[in-house]
């Protein structure tokens, strides 16, 4: 990863000798070395420039205000395969000026969560390095080698397509990992099996947990409305804490609706949730809902219909054998 | 309930049900009914809008919010909208959040949509018969309730 990074910095000092960019979207070197963090590189400096297993930061959402300017040049932005989803449907919709960004596809072999290193009971993190497929943790009380592929984020785990969409020029992308084998519907499945009291129990117990901090929101590449629902002050929910479990609900259900259809399941609104709520399990419900009933289509699913679309009550007669 | 043994005795439950009509079939098929003389449910509140198409998931959530026990959404017949397209789109959004609402583990019995037209009047009366007595087996609804709207 090191060795990509370095080359990542030769080809964005080319481009930008070449005058083809004026500044770089990409992640900066946090504290640790595990904190990598979304930042505008201006003037050339690369200095805290990284690009390693904690960059799972999906930066093509910071091209909407990036964008904006038609006087600041072209913008460089990096972007995984699964970022470049994001991308294309920003573009499709508008909300990004295509003509300021130039977009570079660089290779990704899955990102680590931080969070599941720590909850395996390594403690006192000073440093983390790579090599190849396995992590070297350096700690208060000594060296550590482990497994990347044990610690990767959820999102990875089932990463679905190594595809790159909408980008101007691909990087090195031979370099690519795998894909997952994993289905990505076996958990809404799982789910969906259960009765109607467990539902109700599981996602009970999971919102309770959230805070309204509204990460979820401001992450996801279809969530781009200049005024969101949430901050109109007249829907009473705008700008505060969820008051009860219909609150908690609320939010959740009324997010996953307006995402329906245009979620490219990036995974980014469960890599971002401090309180570890798996979103993704209700975008993901959507997504697989819309391919059995109305199939794959390229638009988006409720801006369209056909006159022998499914009745609703298809919902009923589909949950008869579990109460 | 006062008894004449002064004991107080638990009420019956009276469901309260919102049936969101469409002003140009269903509102009408609900006219139909009341001008025929057939007989509704009383727990049953209309809400006319425009075109089933109106009904925006919000809505839905906020009458259980406000304590709502079921939610009927009525239509024209596919095909027959007023505004030729609308009810298609209610058809796939209602499908899409019914499925949600299931998955979250909310009775999906508490909400339906039904095609009614003005011409159907029996039809409205029997269906909403009907819904009422389903949510009145099933009882006051918890799980999407606000208790501060109680």
């Amino acid at each position: 990863m090191q060795m990509i990074a370095e080359k990542i910095k030769e080809k964005i000092k080319e481009l930008t000798e070449n005058g083809k960019i004026s500044r770089v979207m990409g992640w900066k070197k946090g504290l640790y070395g595990y904190d990598s963090e979304p930042f505008v590189f201006e003037n050339g400096d690369l200095r805290d420039f990284t690009y390693d297993a904690f960059s799972g930061a999906n930066l093509c959402k910071y091209m909407i205000a990036q964008s904006k300017n038609d006087g600041d040049g072209k913008i460089l932005v990096l972007l995984k395969p699964c970022d470049t989803w994001g991308f294309e449907l920003l573009d499709k919709e508008h909300r990004i000026k295509r003509e300021n960004i130039y977009a570079l596809g660089i290779p990704c072999g899955g990102m680590v969560d931080i969070e599941k290193i720590k909850k395996s009971g390594v403690k006192g993190i000073t440093e983390i390095s790579e090599k190849e497929d396995t992590l070297i943790l350096k700690t208060m009380y000594g060296e550590k080698e482990v497994n990347k592929k044990d610690y990767l984020l959820d999102k990875c785990l089932v990463c679905s397509s190594k595809e790159y969409k909408d980008c101007d020029e691909l990087f090195m992308t031979d370099l690519c990992g795998d894909t997952a084998e994993y289905d990505r519907f076996e958990e809404v499945e799982k789910l969906e099996k259960l009765s109607s009291s467990e539902k109700f129990e599981f996602w009970r117990s999971q919102l309770e947990k959230c805070i309204r901090c509204n990460a979820c929101r401001n992450v996801c590449p279809a969530c781009s409305c200049v005024k969101c629902v949430f901050d109109n002050d007249n829907s009473g929910v705008a700008a505060k804490a969820n008051a009860n479990d219909f609150e908690e609900n609320l939010f959740h259900i009324i997010r996953a609706f307006h995402v329906c259809g245009r979620c490219v399941d990036c995974g980014e609104c469960s890599r971002v949730c401090p309180q570890n709520i798996p979103l993704h399990l209700l975008n993901r419900k959507y997504i697989k809902d819309i391919k059995e009933l109305y199939g794959d289509e390229d638009e988006a699913a409720l801006l369209t219909f056909t006159t022998e679309d499914k009745e609703p009550s298809v919902v009923y007669e589909r949950g008869k054998n579990n109460v | 309930m006062q008894t004449d043994r002064g004991v107080t005795a638990e009420k019956e439950f009276q469901p309260k049900i919102i049936a969101f009509c469409c002003n140009w079939c269903s509102y009408a098929g609900a006219d139909l009914a009341g001008s025929g003389r057939l007989s509704y449910s009383a727990d049953v509140k209309i809400i006319r809008v425009p075109c089933s198409c109106r009904i925006n998931p919000m809505f839905i959530l906020r009458a259980f919010q406000k304590g709502a026990d079921g939610v009927i959404l009525a239509g024209c017949h596919p095909g027959d909208c007023h505004y030729s397209t609308g009810n298609y789109f209610t058809r796939r959004r209602m499908t899409l959040l019914f499925s949600m609402l299931d998955y979250m583990g909310i009775e999906k019995e508490r909400t339906r949509v039904e095609w009614i037209s003005a011409a159907e009047g029996a039809k409205f009366s029997a269906t909403m018969n009907e819904f009422a007595g389903e949510i009145k087996k099933l009882g006051r609804s918890k799980r999407l309730g606000d208790l501060r709207c109680r």
